[in-house]
């Protein structure tokens, strides 16, 4: 009983104290990117883009592409409401190209958003690529708790592990200058 | 003994969920302040799901003045208290309603978003919130009067995060105060316009 009580008191003053209130960063460039379980989207050609073969979970390093870009969004973040444009145009872009689709996908996390919400904002902004629900924030919180929106650059190493080469919170710009960007920082030419 | 070892094992979990209470838009720029983790309710209600709603004419953030009455008989309406500007969740929660302005459309429904807060606070809030398509009203002046009316206002002169769904005859339909702490999901209150 008398442990009990230590533990209690230790839980009642290191655990305000320090824990909680240290939000965890997103990795870096150069970092593997972590092992985080995601639900496959609902729709078949959803999961034909991701090269998944069911539904059910899934980690980024089953997406077939070696590039994978990762927008940490909520549907109620203004700024990332205002960026769906822009993103959607990078996706066009990325599709249009001969020599990028297939190799780079864009996919969506929606932190704190249910599946309802993501198909909300799907449905409103035209959002051509999937929004993976996150309902009770446990994919973000594992990747790192940024402000929204936030874009991960990932790519396979040639072990198949995916290692982060962008991370950055805020708008991306004009899409072809981040596409750009993202092609340099990926070393796209160097992709089969 | 085991009821005390049940309560630790809670109090950590609760504790420790607290600190992944949510993602803030970079719109804010870290100029939203954390009160940290609220009293999830400080208020009795005053009105009831089948009665009257209580009229009030507010001052609106767009300028001039609008009343519940002005949408009697033509609108259903939505009221969204949420506690203050600048504030977690509430920073969020008014531009997720712009993700679903068609359902409200579908409804015949407009939402009315109030708080506390002076209009020139809510000008910069709402400012940064990009274009909300509803109007936002001050219950400023007399501090929270409309807030007290509907039994939404908190000890500390706050308001409730909570929201009332009114058919165009004035009857309460739906009432949800919410945990302050907490975002009310889209589909809940879809689901409630849905059964007008």
């Amino acid at each position: 009983m008398r442990k009990l009580a230590i533990v209690a008191f230790l839980v009642f003053v290191m655990v305000p104290a320090g824990f909680p209130q240290q939000a965890k960063a997103p990795p870096a460039p150069g970092a593997d990117f972590p092992k985080v379980v995601l639900t496959a989207p609902d729709t078949r050609s959803e999961r034909s883009y991701l090269g998944l073969s069911g539904r059910g979970k899934f980690d980024i390093s089953q997406i077939k592409a070696p590039v994978v870009i990762l927008e940490i969004l909520s549907i109620y973040c203004p700024y990332c409401q205002n960026e769906a444009p822009n993103i959607n145009e990078l996706y066009r872009m990325i599709e249009a190209d001969a020599n990028l689709r297939g190799k780079i996908v864009i996919v969506g996390l929606g932190a704190g958003n249910s599946a309802y919400e993501a198909g909300a904002f799907k449905k409103k902004y035209s959002v051509p690529f999937p929004i993976i629900p996150d309902p009770e924030f446990a994919a973000y919180g594992q990747i790192g708790e940024v402000r929204t929106p936030h874009f991960i650059g990932i790519r396979k190493t040639s072990e198949g592990d995916p290692r982060v080469f962008y991370s950055k919170t805020g708008a991306i710009g004009d899409p072809a200058e981040f596409l750009a960007k993202i092609k340099k920082a990926a070393g796209i030419k160097e992709l089969k | 003994m085991k009821k005390f070892i049940i309560g630790v094992s809670i109090l950590t979990a609760v504790l420790f969920l607290g600190s992944a209470a949510g993602s803030e838009s970079d719109s804010f720029e870290g100029n939203v302040y954390d009160p940290g983790k609220l009293k999830p309710r400080d208020s009795a209600l005053k009105v009831r799901v089948g009665g009257r709603a209580p009229d009030f004419s507010l001052p609106s953030v767009r300028g001039g003045r609008i009343a519940l009455s002005d949408f009697l008989g033509k609108k259903n309406v939505v009221l969204s208290f949420v506690p203050a500007a600048w504030t977690p969740v509430c920073s969020d929660q008014w531009p997720g309603y712009n993700v679903i302005q068609d359902v409200f459309e579908a409804h015949d429904a407009v939402l009315l978003g109030i708080t506390v807060d002076n209009i020139p606070s809510l000008f910069a809030w709402t400012s940064r919130m990009g274009k909300l398509w509803f109007p936002v009203l001050s219950d400023f002046w007399p501090h929270g009067a409309v807030s007290d009316r509907y039994g939404v206002l908190r000890s500390d002169g706050t308001s409730e995060r909570a929201l009332f769904v009114i058919d165009k005859k004035g009857i309460i339909r739906f009432i949800d105060v919410h945990d302050i702490n907490k975002r009310p999901k889209l589909e809940d209150l879809v689901r409630q316009l849905d059964k007008l």
